[in-house]
């Protein structure tokens, strides 16, 4: 198996939900707490395993708002996993999912180097490093409704922008998904083969707009009415 | 990248300490300039492995965690910075037995085979710290043969001044010691030389573009998604003035480079004798401690695309 997730890139709304939901189950999850620094001070930061950004991509009229939540992406080649002295970071060959054992981490930053995506972060009240764990306390958990097995943020996404699966499996959701939507891999020049795939935005066509006022003399009377009233 | 005080300063004091001790063996076995007494060699090797043992503790200061710190050794397989741990713990024991046959007068073949085996270990290690560096992909400045070559050619180079100031101290012929400096402060001066050459346009780097994978057009960050700074802010987010880093290469040159070079002319020449000798070694480990600054300063991760920046 190989447990990964797939963003739509074109349907993300950017709420930040599924950056809230994370934090909430994981607060109390397997590698808790997220400890935050100054959550209600001037200077509000803290450890999260997702975090949201957003880009403009081209230019107006043609540019687009894109939405870009990113975790860790359970990489094939995981370089964290490679350079951790201490044998913290591990993957797990049963699924893949990329994990720091808490217990033996000793807090060195060297794993967070290594990875490209930001996805490690260091929690500073426990000196250990922390991450995304594909809520792997829940996708197992016998005790949940089958439905309900996936992790938080695939399943609070309002807007159906998440998806979870396997791809080792050619006929999962994820993998047919990527397959038709031309899904992608970030960074895929650094070789470290993320599990995680993101889907294209769509090109829409480009809506005409008005740019400039027609002249004449109505027109420009109109504008002096208009400035005088303004003053 | 930040630059951690306890890294900058374990990387130069333990490079400085190997280096010191791998040239002291080459030092006592050639006997060179008449040859150190063997309390001066025990001298020269326990300053040496000082050198070494506070960085390496300086070294856990950077450690968020250091409780667990003894486990570090455990990845040797794959990860060069357990070989690093391994390797310096290996050369200790060898380092002690080569000191002590020193003091007990032990047969030859135990001092010479522990001495060179001490020095060979001492060079992989540093070896292994430059490693740790070079084989980032995700840091371009850092992706490069040219890391462990200058991390090796800068730990000699501090510690053949050391061993100079030993020489100038002990009243020995410092004729061999002079040209063993300038020649690896040479060479070290020109590996660095070009390494500040390379980093300039280090290639093909990936993009904001290949980061999002938004390649059909440009892109540009509307919002970071944080109030304030965050661990990746702080790690990475470290950014210097083109003009301070240029500044601080010709710091480095001056004073890690021809300083010392000036002032072995001054040793040679009988002139400035033991302060000049000291100046030499003082400014050498100065100059080393500025390019380390400077080479965490100008690493520039690749997560920084993610926060903005157009290339890495």
């Amino acid at each position: 198996m190989r447990l990964g997730l797939v963003v739509d890139l074109d349907v993300c709304v950017g709420c930040h939900a599924c950056a809230i939901a994370c934090k909430e189950w994981n607060a109390s999850g397997t590698i808790g707490p997220l400890t935050d620094y100054q959550p209600y001070g001037a200077e509000p930061s803290g450890v999260w395993f997702n975090r949201i950004r957003s880009y403009e991509m081209d230019e107006y009229p043609n540019n687009k708002t894109i939405n870009f939540p990113m975790s860790c992406m359970h990489c094939e080649s995981a370089e964290c996993v490679t350079v951790c002295p201490t044998g913290a970071s591990y993957k797990r060959p049963e699924d893949g999912i990329v994990l720091i054992d808490q217990d033996k981490c000793m807090g060195c930053n060297y794993c967070s180097w290594a990875c490209p995506y930001g996805a490690r972060e260091l929690d500073r009240s426990s000196g250990t490093m922390k991450k995304c764990t594909l809520c792997v306390d829940r996708i197992y958990d016998q005790e949940l409704p089958v439905e309900e097995r996936q992790p938080a943020c695939v399943l609070v996404c309002p807007a159906h922008a998440r998806m979870f699966g396997d791809f080792d499996d050619p006929d999962s959701a994820v993998s047919r998904t990527v397959r038709e939507r031309s899904g992608f891999s970030l960074m895929p020049e650094l070789n470290y083969n993320p599990t995680n795939q993101y889907l294209p935005p769509r090109s829409k066509p480009v809506i005409p707009v008005e740019t400039k006022p027609k002249g004449g003399l109505k027109e420009s009377i109109k504008q002096f009415a208009n400035r005088l009233v303004r003053r | 990248m930040h630059p951690a005080f306890s890294v900058i300063f374990f990387t130069v004091a333990s490079g400085a300490g190997f280096g010191l001790f791998s040239l002291l063996f080459i030092a006592d076995f050639f006997k060179l300039g008449g040859g150190f007494s063997q309390d001066q060699l025990v001298a020269g090797g326990i300053i040496a492995l000082a050198l070494v043992v506070f960085g390496l503790l300086a070294s856990t200061f950077h450690l968020a965690n250091p409780k667990n710190a003894w486990r570090a050794f455990s990845r040797f397989r794959t990860s060069w910075l357990a070989r690093e741990g391994v390797f310096a713990v290996v050369f200790m024991p060898l380092a002690l037995i080569y000191l002590g046959s020193i003091m007990f007068e032990a047969p030859q073949w135990l001092r010479v085979g522990s001495g060179f085996l001490a020095a060979v270990m001492a060079w992989v290690t540093v070896f292994s710290t430059g490693m740790i560096y070079a084989c980032l992909k995700t840091i371009r400045q850092w992706n490069t043969p040219l890391v462990p070559a200058n991390y090796l050619a800068l730990g000699y180079a501090s510690g053949s001044l050391l061993l100079l100031l030993g020489a100038v101290l002990a009243g020995l012929d410092t004729t061999p010691y002079i040209a063993m400096s300038a020649l690896i402060v040479s060479i070290a001066a020109v590996l660095k030389a070009i390494y500040y050459f390379w980093i300039r346009s280090p290639g093909l780097s990936p993009t904001i573009n290949t980061a999002t994978g938004l390649t059909r057009a440009q892109v540009k960050l509307l919002d970071t998604g944080h109030t304030h700074g965050t661990f990746l802010t702080q790690e990475f987010g470290f950014q210097i003035a083109r003009q301070r880093a240029s500044l601080l290469k010709a710091v480095v040159f001056v004073l890690g480079f021809a300083l010392p070079g000036l002032m072995l002319m001054w040793v040679f020449n009988q002139q400035g004798g033991q302060t000049a000798a000291i100046i030499a070694a003082l400014a050498g480990l100065g100059g080393a401690a500025v390019e380390r600054w400077l080479f965490f300063a100008e690493a520039r991760h690749v997560v920084n695309l993610y926060h903005g920046a157009q290339r890495c």
